[in-house]
Formats: structure tokens, sequence, C-alpha cells
């Protein structure tokens, strides 16, 4: 195969995370070049919901919890020095969200698991626990089955198809470039970077970063990393443009800047089948209308279906390859919420070409080693 | 600027057009009937206010929305005309009806 391509960096990927990579190397003057799959690929990306969500991430890991929200407090001045760049609105706000529990057993338990994360993390995150008189004050609409929520200021929205096309054009913009179409079919170390075979020829990297979503589980052994992924189906289905009723995210339905509501929060196993199912989208609809009822009179325009990267513990994984040390695999389902990092502290460790053990010691994926347990 | 080509003898009817009364033959495509009306536009975007009419005429675009009977958001190039009907421009986005209206 001829060597069609070279770049010092090259970031598997086009999705979010890889993408946030990429501008992040493009605006440090690196040079990169980004490799998307063709429009058959799981576009995690292009199915989300657009949660910069902060509440209830890290139960199990006080790492996963602080990354998440120095991410979260990082996001008003990463969008705007996003959007000055690119001119793209990345309709991003932080009112705060809401998550709601239907009885007063789960807000209890929700309440308890909020207060045992804050007790671990370092980086603050207020929460307020609200039963429903309460809850009706902030929030007119809800619906009388619902039986309170958690409250936690540090939670925003944004829209992730306009943060992609942002992350993007603002490579491009910075020197970058991105080939679309230009799967990574194969890897291997090469003197003292990578070459990478696609459809078209030979890439050769001098570091690569996997950022292949479900990918990275065939992509990381061939450098002697792994990726111990697995696909979770979400189903997400948006409602037709009304006016603006709904001032806040919640757990699983929000309404855009634009007036659409989206309603989302099933997870399952299914394989790599991205497809909607009726008795999930009929479920997830009968909860947002018993959390606020005028729903009822809105009409959904369309419904979709997208495979999230789950590890198996939900935290991240970051991962420097040993026998290749120029070769990193991130592997992550909260691209939206963590782009501030990927686009900072992981680049500056890239460069630096080494994930310092302070840092990134709690999402090796050796914590899924039997040993290490 | 549009008029029909040839009369199908289909009975007419009246039917209410932003205030005005309009006849129109039963069973006639709505967005033919209101674009001979002279309903201009057919409304306001919901997000940046402008002006739009039907585009695709075949269910496609979304661009020749308006309210029938009370009902936001009607794609009039997909609806026929029935007897007393209403037709009224919505301008931006319409307002949710409270969980106790609409229908059952």
């Amino acid at each position: 195969m001829p060597a069609v391509a070279s770049s010092d960096y090259v970031v598997i990927g086009g999705g979010i995370v890889g993408a946030a990579v990429s501008y992040g190397l493009a605006r440090a003057g690196e040079k990169v070049l980004l490799l998307d799959e063709g429009d058959i690929a799981f576009r995690a990306a292009r199915g989300n919901f657009g949660n910069v969500w902060v509440q209830g991430k890290g139960g199990t890991s006080p790492a996963y919890a602080d990354l998440t929200r120095r991410a979260a407090n990082d996001w008003a001045d990463f969008a705007r020095e996003l959007e000055e760049r690119t001119g793209q609105d990345l309709h991003f706000r932080r009112p705060g969200a809401f998550y709601i529990c239907f009885s007063s057993e789960e807000l209890q338990r929700r309440a308890e698991t909020m207060a045992r994360i804050d007790k671990s993390a370092t980086v603050a995150s207020p929460f307020e626990v609200l039963d429903r008189p309460e809850l009706a004050k902030r929030l007119p609409e809800i619906g009388q089955d619902v039986a309170g929520a958690t409250f936690c200021p540090s939670d925003g929205t944004a829209n992730p198809l306009h943060l992609l096309r942002a992350l993007i054009s603002g490579t491009i913009l910075l020197g970058g470039r991105y080939l679309p179409r230009q799967a990574a079919l194969g890897l291997r170390a090469d003197g003292q970077g990578v070459a990478i075979d696609t459809q078209a020829g030979i890439v050769n990297a001098g570091k690569v970063v996997l950022a292949a979503g479900l990918g990275n589980e065939k992509l990381a052994p061939q450098l002697g990393m792994s990726a111990p992924v697995r696909p979770v189906r979400g189903q997400i289905m948006v409602t037709e443009k009304i006016r603006p009723f709904l001032h806040f995210g919640t757990n699983f339905i929000r309404q855009t800047l634009e007036g659409g509501c989206l309603f989302g929060e099933s997870s399952e196993d299914a394989g790599m089948d991205d497809a909607t199912t009726l008795p999930v989208l009929k479920e997830t609809a009968r909860r947002a209308i018993t959390a606020f009822p005028l729903l009822r009179n809105a009409r959904v325009v369309r419904a979709w279906g997208a495979l999230r990267i789950m590890t198996r513990d939900g935290v991240p994984v970051y991962q420097q390859s040993r026998s290749c040390p120029g070769a990193f695999v991130l592997s992550v389902h909260s691209g939206v919420t963590l782009a501030p990092f990927h686009c900072g502290a992981i680049v500056e460790a890239l460069r630096a070409g080494v994930l310092d053990a302070g840092t990134f010691e709690p999402f090796s994926p050796e914590r899924f080693h039997v040993q290490a347990a | 600027m549009f008029r029909l080509l040839e009369a199908t003898g289909r009975p007419m009817t009246a039917i209410k057009v932003d205030g005005r009364t309009v006849q129109a033959e039963i069973g006639a495509n709505l967005a033919s009937v209101l674009l001979r009306a002279g309903f201009q536009p057919f409304r306001t975007t919901p997000v940046s206010g402008e002006p739009r009419m039907p585009y695709c005429m075949m269910g496609v675009c979304f661009e020749c929305l308006a309210t029938i009977d009370g009902i936001t958001n009607c794609q009039t190039c997909l609806e026929t005309v029935r007897e007393g009907m209403v037709i009224e421009r919505q301008l931006g986005a319409s307002p949710i009806k409270p969980a106790g209206e609409g229908a059952p």
C-alpha cells in the first residue's frame, strides 16, 4: 500500500472526543490529521442528548467526579473561545438541572447517592433535595405524580451537533487536516511512530490517538492497549418546536433553545443494533408526560437510537501504550461534558508524551484486571 | 399568481383562511388552495422569525406549516379541503396547550 499522508499527530475518530483532541492539538500549534469513518459509522456524537451533566457522576470513582466537575466548570470559557474562533453558537447554557424522581424512595436513594459522591469529591458541586411542593415552585408545569427532584446548579446543556461542527471547523481553521471516509483498518508500531492502514493507503503518524468509540475495542490491542467497551443503546425522540416552557435541564427531558423537546433515558444492551423500538419509545413518552403533563399536547417529529461507548464501570478509559509510547486510547461516553478536558489537559499530556500517573492512573484500563481488585 | 388549470367539477365548500372566507373544492390539496387564495406567508419560523411558504409540496420540507382547526404545525401540503376548515397563520413557535386541554 502506498503512503498517502503523514502527520505528527493522527487522531482516529471524528466524533466529539476525537474532534476535541484535534482542536486542542491544532490550537497548541501541532500538526494534526483527523481521520473519520464514513456515514456507515456508529456515530454516538450525532445521536446524543447534549447534556453537560455533573450530578450523580463518579459514584464509584472520586477521580471521575472531580474530572466531570472541573470540565463542567471550564465549559463556559471553552465555549466562548470556540465560538469566537468559529462563529458557531454552541447553545451552551448552565441553568442547573433537576433529576426527577417518581417515588419518595427513589428521591431518598438519590439524595443519599448525591451526598456520598459529594463527600468523596474534592471539587465542589452543590445540590439540593426538593420535595414536590418545593419543586412545583421552581417548575410550575411539573406533574402530580412526581415525588421530587435533586437540583444541581453545575449541570448545563449544549447543542452537540453545533459542538461537533465547531470542533472540526476549528481544527481546519487552525491548520489541521480532516479526512472523512478514511476508516482506520489496521495499526502497527513503525519505528518511532505508528503506521495506519486506511482504504486510501498508509497514513504515518508520529503519535496516534484512538478516539474511535466502539471501534477502539478492535484497534487498541493492535498497539498493546485495551479498550473494554460495550454498546449501550439509548433511544431519543424530539418534538415539534414549542414556545419555551422548560428553562432548566432535567435528567431525561430538555427543551432546546430552538424549542424542540428531547426525551431520552433508555439504556439497553442491543448489540450493534441502533434502531428504535416502540415499547421503549412508549415508556419514555409515558414518563415524560408523567413529569410534565402538558407534553401530551406536543407532537413527536423524530426518534432515533444511538450506541453509547460504555466501559464496565462507566468511568472513562485513558491509556498510553507501554510497547508503543506514541499511542494513546480514549474511550469515553461523556464526550460533550468532558470536551474542555479533551482539548485541554489531555492535549498537554499528549504533547508531554506521557499520561502522568497523578491525573490518569484512576482511568487506566488496568483497574479492570482481577489482580488489581 | 397561482390559478387552477382545470376544474374537476367536485363540490365546493367555504373554508376560513386567516379570517377570510374562501371557496374551495372539497378534497383539493390544501396548500394549493392556500397559494391560490394568496395566503402569504404561510408562517414565520420559530428560530429566526423568517417568513416561509411551501417548497416541496410533497410532505418532506415542513415549510408549509399552518394551524388547522386549532392544531398547530400541520403540513398543509398533506391535507385536503374539508367542509368548515379553519386555517390560521402561525407566527414563531406556538405555545403548548395546558395539560387539561387538547386531544383526549
